[in-house]
């Protein structure tokens, strides 16, 4: 693997090592993800692809592991730097995670009132403004997550999730339960968001057609290892059998277009 | 990015137009020291020709923008795509078209009215409310029965796996708090008993002051108030998780009726253990107030039983276990019920959770007082 020079890198993963129990989920794991780039993260059911985002965002504790992001060793921050670097990324995770009793505004506004010195009238202009950013009506605001479609959650959670304009966003299986549309027109959302606002996105998922649409590399992961990491030409030209079947199957035929 | 800070000035260009220079960092961090600067802008000091300066911005996100947008917006002039900049190093039309597309419309939720038509109007809403709250249980009552009915006539449809597992779980492991809630309690009351009639000299009545309260109503009310504290709350709980994880739909399109799943074995299992844990309560009563007696007054434990079974006729002891399978169905169907009204919030399944202990506390407490007026006019 070519060495990434060193300042441009948003996320740095050396020497991962995850087990529990018996079981090791991820040895040896390196990985970079370049500033500004969205890299989705694919690879079979129960390869660690969503224990690989909670060790870096700090909700799992590897047994071994050095992680840096924006170049700050997380395993040596203190509790202010933690903070410091909290404020720079959003996550979003698999079915939305919005606190229930909160409505969509105030969930949006709950990290905007933690870490922003800011009148409340602004924040909630603001996550009003969130709210239409990701796609959703303004009535959808004073509404609780319970009240909302799937669809609807996913595109609150990623309100959430960029609340304080982060520069960095880890997103977990974001289009999945989306019908095709929804799904789509999640991916343009994602990626016009990216294009304007400049975020490196972490993308962990399954849909083909948004590793198409979006990513702008794609890294694969197999037996606790980074089997290959690459555009999308590069990834679907590895000749490793799991890489050909995901990407030759039918479903990958599809989405690539290829008859 | 402690001594970052947003920064804006107006002046005019060359031809006379204003121009807001925007200056330092305009992020999410920073824009709420400017945020009132910049609302009180209007249009009538500043023309809407207002061009914007961002050559000497270091830094930008969609929080900046909004603020700007905003202001754009409220003095009349051009956002968006087409808004006039000077020296855009940061894409700043961008984020100026992404948060003017987005087009913040301010919605507020509604606030809360007081007064004397919303107390009426609360007032008529609570009696509705209770009256429905009371029509509900007693639909489910007749549900429950008629399901478990049914059963007892086809007595291999009883989920019998999920009947002993509650009666172990609701049972045997509530034994042990129980009996020694009991035993402490008839300590006390045997205590209380020597110390009062010793005025009387009369202490010896005690025995049977304990033997009359542990058989009759204390044996009874503890076990139900310690189930209701117990087990209710995990039926509840239980039933609540499931409904809230929509397993309870799950089960209703394969087929399977809930009542029948998830109602019955707890009902089931509560009308056998019910009695059991009241017989252990009233023993262990017993069993405080003769280590009392024998402790204080020399009764010794023969004596104690030899006086209990002349003086405290048998028939208190099925006076008082009569009340078990009524304080079980209380019990079991107030906690599936309140389970099963729990909707998709998490704050709905607290609220249910208290409101079914509550709720099977005090119909224990009613209950058990109208059994004592029936027993009267029985004269048991």
């Amino acid at each position: 693997m070519m060495q990434e020079p060193e300042n441009k890198l948003a996320i740095k993963v050396r020497n991962l090592t995850n087990q529990f129990g018996s079981k090791v989920v991820h040895k040896d794991l390196d990985l970079d993800v370049r500033a500004g780039e969205i890299m989705g993260v694919i690879g079979p059911s129960g390869t660690g692809k969503s224990v690989l985002l909670r060790s870096i965002v700090g909700l799992i504790q590897p047994k071994h592991a050095d992680i840096e992001v924006f170049g700050e060793d997380l395993t040596s921050l203190g509790r202010e730097e933690r903070r410091q670097i909290e404020q720079k990324w959003g996550v979003m995770f698999q079915d939305g995670a919005l606190f229930s009793t909160l409505s969509v505004q105030e969930n949006i506004m709950a990290p905007m009132r933690e870490h922003l010195d800011m009148p409340i009238s602004l924040m909630q202009e603001l996550a009003c403004m969130k709210v239409r950013m990701v796609g959703l009506e303004a009535d959808a605001a004073p509404k609780r997550p319970s009240d909302l479609s799937g669809g609807m959650r996913k595109r609150a959670a990623l309100a959430r999730a960029m609340a304080l304009d982060p520069k960095l966003l880890f997103l977990d299986e974001p289009t999945a339960g989306l019908d095709p549309i929804g799904a789509g027109n999640f991916d343009i959302l994602l990626r016009s968001l990216c294009d304007a606002l400049g975020l490196t996105v972490f993308l962990v998922t399954h849909d083909l057609d948004s590793l198409h649409a979006v990513c702008d590399r794609i890294a694969v992961l197999n037996a606790g290892q980074v089997l290959a990491v690459g555009t999308m030409d590069e990834v679907r030209a590895n000749p490793h059998p799991w890489i050909q079947e995901y990407f030759s199957g039918p479903r990958g035929r599809a989405a690539l277009g290829i008859s | 990015m402690a001594q970052a800070q947003a920064r804006f000035d107006i002046t005019t260009d060359l031809s006379g137009n204003p121009v807001m220079v925007l200056e330092g960092v305009w992020t999410a961090f920073t824009v709420g020291a400017i945020d009132q600067a910049l609302r009180s802008l209007s249009a009538k000091e500043v023309s809407s020709e207002l061009s914007l300066d961002v050559s000497q911005l270091e830094d930008f996100d969609t929080a900046g923008a909004y603020v700007v947008d905003r202001t754009l917006r409220k003095i009349g002039a051009v956002s968006g795509e087409r808004a006039k900049i000077v020296g855009d190093t940061l894409s700043v039309r961008s984020l100026l078209k992404t948060v003017n597309d987005a087009k913040p419309e301010h919605t507020m939720p509604p606030k809360k009215k007081h007064g004397l038509h919303e107390l009426a109007e609360n007032l008529g809403h609570g009696l509705v409310d209770a009256l429905k709250e009371g029509w509900g249980i007693l639909e489910f009552i007749g549900e429950a029965f008629s399901t478990v009915f049914s059963l007892m006539l086809n007595p291999k449809r009883i989920r019998w796996t999920s009947v002993v597992s509650v009666m172990e779980e609701a049972g045997l492991n509530a034994l042990p708090i129980v009996s020694m809630l009991s035993f402490f309690i008839g300590l006390v009351i045997a205590f209380l008993g020597v110390n009062l009639l010793q005025s009387f000299g009369a202490q010896v009545f005690t025995v049977e002051m304990v033997g009359f309260l542990m058989l009759r109503e204390f044996g009874l009310v503890l076990t139900a108030i310690l189930l209701a504290g117990r087990t209710d709350s995990s039926f509840t709980a239980e039933i609540g998780a499931m409904r809230m994880r929509e397993e309870v739909d799950a089960m209703r399109v394969m087929g399977l009726n809930p009542m029948e799943v998830l109602v019955a074995p707890r009902l089931i299992a509560l009308w056998v253990m019910t009695p059991f844990l009241s017989f252990f309560a009233m023993m262990s009563g017993l069993v405080g107030g003769l280590l009392v007696m024998w402790g204080v007054m020399d009764i010794s434990p023969a004596m104690f039983i030899q006086r209990i079974q002349d003086t405290v006729p048998g028939q208190n002891f099925w006076v008082g276990m009569v009340k078990a399978p009524v304080f079980a169905t209380v019990i079991a169907l107030v906690g599936c019920r309140q389970g099963m009204l729990v909707s998709g919030d998490v704050q709905s399944l607290g609220q249910r959770t208290t409101s079914s202990v509550v709720q099977a506390i005090f119909l224990v407490i009613v209950i058990d007082a109208i059994f004592a007026m029936l027993y009267m006019e029985m004269g048991l």
